[in-house]
């Protein structure tokens, strides 16, 4: 479903946190994730949540996704509409919470640092490439695993249950390709 | 599969797995504990529920906390908390209310833990017990949910990294020192993935309280384990509870994928200024910047240690006016033993605010928010703007001694300028144990 994502760059630097992505104040303030939308990557970009287009491909640099363990900030992210993330260096609890919302996290070297804002970015899962359109210039990414794969596939991790009737685990005994 | 020797991160895996796994296999583990904090069960039951998986694997290996802000300090927190005690009635699952502590502090004073345990909390700072030689890391909540619901996850077996703490840390080092300096070394996401294992000469040194800070902020560097070596400390430390443990030793000729080697005789106190906590020096660089806040306590620095460590300040100096000091120990149990030591006396005689325990100011959520530009000192893990209040503000970290002279002074100083001489920081093995 989503193992293809054509859209636009937004351009971020090294160690965007998950407090910048989603301050943890605003957790204990609202109870519903639909009104912290509004504060989606408040201190970074201003009305990011309003500008943003489905499809639309955040770059970042190092360490993205760091600190705490806060999944509202990779179903921000998606509900926003951002159809992939591409960044250097990813933490493991986002990529984790990314995987089970169903949002394309991938680790580049090359693409980052020659991406500039509105850039068209390719991610692209099946071919295991990450490409910016407009610099003609392409990466190939390190293949994921099959299991990450059919979580992304599904369109996440409760729609993989929904679908199959049970976590991926339930239907593989082992995970080693 | 050769006899080739395992790291400790892969003795302890395969003894879960009943076979050697190389870094990058994905596998599946039964995991031994789950738990959950106010800050991320809603959206954990709120996963089940859509999926009408609501139910637990076994009620004694789930726990939930009501730590991050506790007692609830706005309506959100409190339909959060009223959520959980329903669900820990529901499901016979036992619940921490306000006022227990910190989860991750909880679990190793009240020894739910065993060596090699497969831990998912819902929270980053889960690696905290990982200064036990656990498999403990940290999960969003829709992972830590399916855990709760099945008793299983899926792993990907993390590259290691031996971290070589070497010499005899001179007194006034403290874990969190330690702790500063190598996420100086390694950045922000110099361990991404990787299990770290502390090793080195200067382990024999470094006290339970002070390991469980440098584990804690493993994962500041991006790490998934933060070991400590099962070692006579650690084995003495599982003893005192009541838990048997059996021999773990990594192989003499393991290979690890990256090593690093840190000199722990040569540390000054240490700082991380705004705006990341791999940005380290010694607190000399800092010294003279004025304070408006000083904040003791957190799953980092809230222990025994950390209080004794800012008591030899407070017990013969006040904080200064104008200034804010909050002290608040990381669990009921540590705060029950301060109590006794006269030490809450001490630190609310000297000027400080002691709360009750909660995550509370380290996130932001209550007891003491930061206002626009205002600066504080604090012994939490994380500085990121925003983090403790207004975007503005500015949170520089620092070991317990340093916060406490920092609120005496009113600004940055040595820490060493205000203690008396010589006496080591890091408390001694009996009065961890007793
Ligand atoms: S004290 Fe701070 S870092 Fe520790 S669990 Fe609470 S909020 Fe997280």
């Amino acid at each position: 479903m989503t193992l293809r994502v054509k859209g636009r760059a937004w351009v971020l630097g090294d160690g965007v946190s998950t407090d910048h992505i989603i301050s943890g104040k605003f957790k204990y303030q609202k109870a519903r994730l639909e009104d912290m939308l509004p504060y989606l990557l408040y201190d970074v970009i201003s009305d990011f949540y309003k500008r943003v287009r489905p499809g639309d491909v955040i770059v970042a640099g190092k360490g993205f996704g760091y600190g705490s363990s806060r999944e509202h900030a990779a179903r921000l992210l998606k509900m926003a509409g951002v159809g992939a993330v591409v960044a250097v260096s990813v933490h493991r609890i986002f990529y984790r919470n990314a995987v089970n919302v169903g949002l394309p996290v991938v680790v580049s070297t090359k693409i980052p640092p020659i991406t500039r804002e509105g850039d068209t970015i390719l991610v692209d899962l099946v071919e295991g490439i990450v490409v910016n359109e407009s610099k003609n210039i392409r990466e190939e990414i390190q293949s994921l695993h099959p299991l990450i794969v059919d979580i992304i596939k599904a369109g996440g991790i409760e729609e993989y249950i929904l679908k199959h009737g049970g976590p991926p685990w339930q239907f593989r005994s082992s995970f080693s390709k | 599969m050769s006899s080739r020797e395992l790291t400790l991160t892969e003795a302890l895996l395969s003894r879960k797995l009943g076979r050697a796994p190389a870094p990058g296999d994905h596998v599946v583990v039964d995991v031994d504990l789950v738990y959950m904090h106010d800050g991320t069960f809603p959206l954990a039951l709120k996963v089940l529920r859509r999926l009408d998986m609501e139910k637990v694997f076994d009620p004694r290996r789930i726990i939930l906390f009501i730590d991050h802000a506790a007692p609830a300090p706005n309506l959100a927190a409190a339909i959060a908390h009223r959520i959980m005690r329903e669900f820990s009635r529901k499901h016979g699952v036992k619940l921490y209310d306000v006022g227990a502590g910190i989860s991750h502090q909880v679990v190793i004073d009240e020894g739910l833990i065993e060596p090699g345990n497969v831990i998912a909390g819902a929270d980053s700072h889960t690696v905290t017990l990982g200064a036990l030689t656990t498999l403990a890391t940290g999960f969003g909540s829709t992972d830590a949910a399916l855990a709760m619901a099945t008793g299983k996850t899926w792993l990907r077996v993390p590259e290691q990294v031996k971290v070589s703490i070497e010499g005899e840390p001179s007194w006034w080092v403290m874990g969190k020192d330690i702790a500063l300096a190598l996420l100086g070394e390694l950045g922000s996401d110099g361990a991404v993935y990787s299990s770290l294992e502390f090793q080195g000469s200067a382990i024999p040194y470094i006290s339970m309280d002070s390991r469980i800070t440098i584990s804690n902020m493993s994962v500041e560097a991006g790490a998934k384990y933060g070991l400590f070596p099962l070692d006579g400390l650690a084995k003495a430390w599982y003893k005192s509870r009541g838990i048997s443990t059996e021999p773990l030793e990594p192989g003499s000729k393991a290979t690890y994928s990256d090593e690093i080697v840190m000199e722990a005789s040569r540390l000054e106190p240490m700082i991380a200024a705004p705006p990341s906590p791999d940005n380290v020096t010694s607190v000399a660089e800092y010294e003279g910047v004025e304070v408006d806040q000083v904040f003791i306590g957190s799953c980092t620095n809230g222990r025994l240690e950390d209080f004794h460590a800012a008591a030899r300040v407070l017990k013969r100096h006040s904080v200064k006016q104008g200034v804010r000091c909050i002290a608040v120990p990381a669990s009921r149990r540590i705060y029950m033993r301060l109590l006794r030591e006269g030490i809450i006396e001490a630190l609310a005689g000297a000027g400080c605010v002691v709360a009750h325990s909660t995550c509370g100011p380290c996130i932001g959520a209550h007891l003491g928010l930061l206002a626009e530009g205002e600066v504080a000192i604090s012994t939490n893990n994380r500085n990121m703007p925003g983090r403790m209040g207004h975007r503005s503000a500015r949170i520089y970290l620092a070991n317990p001694a340093t916060a406490a002279a920092a609120a005496v002074k009113g600004r940055i100083v040595d820490p060493r300028e205000l203690l008396p001489l010589g006496s080591r920081l890091m408390d001694p093995v009996e009065v961890q144990m007793a």
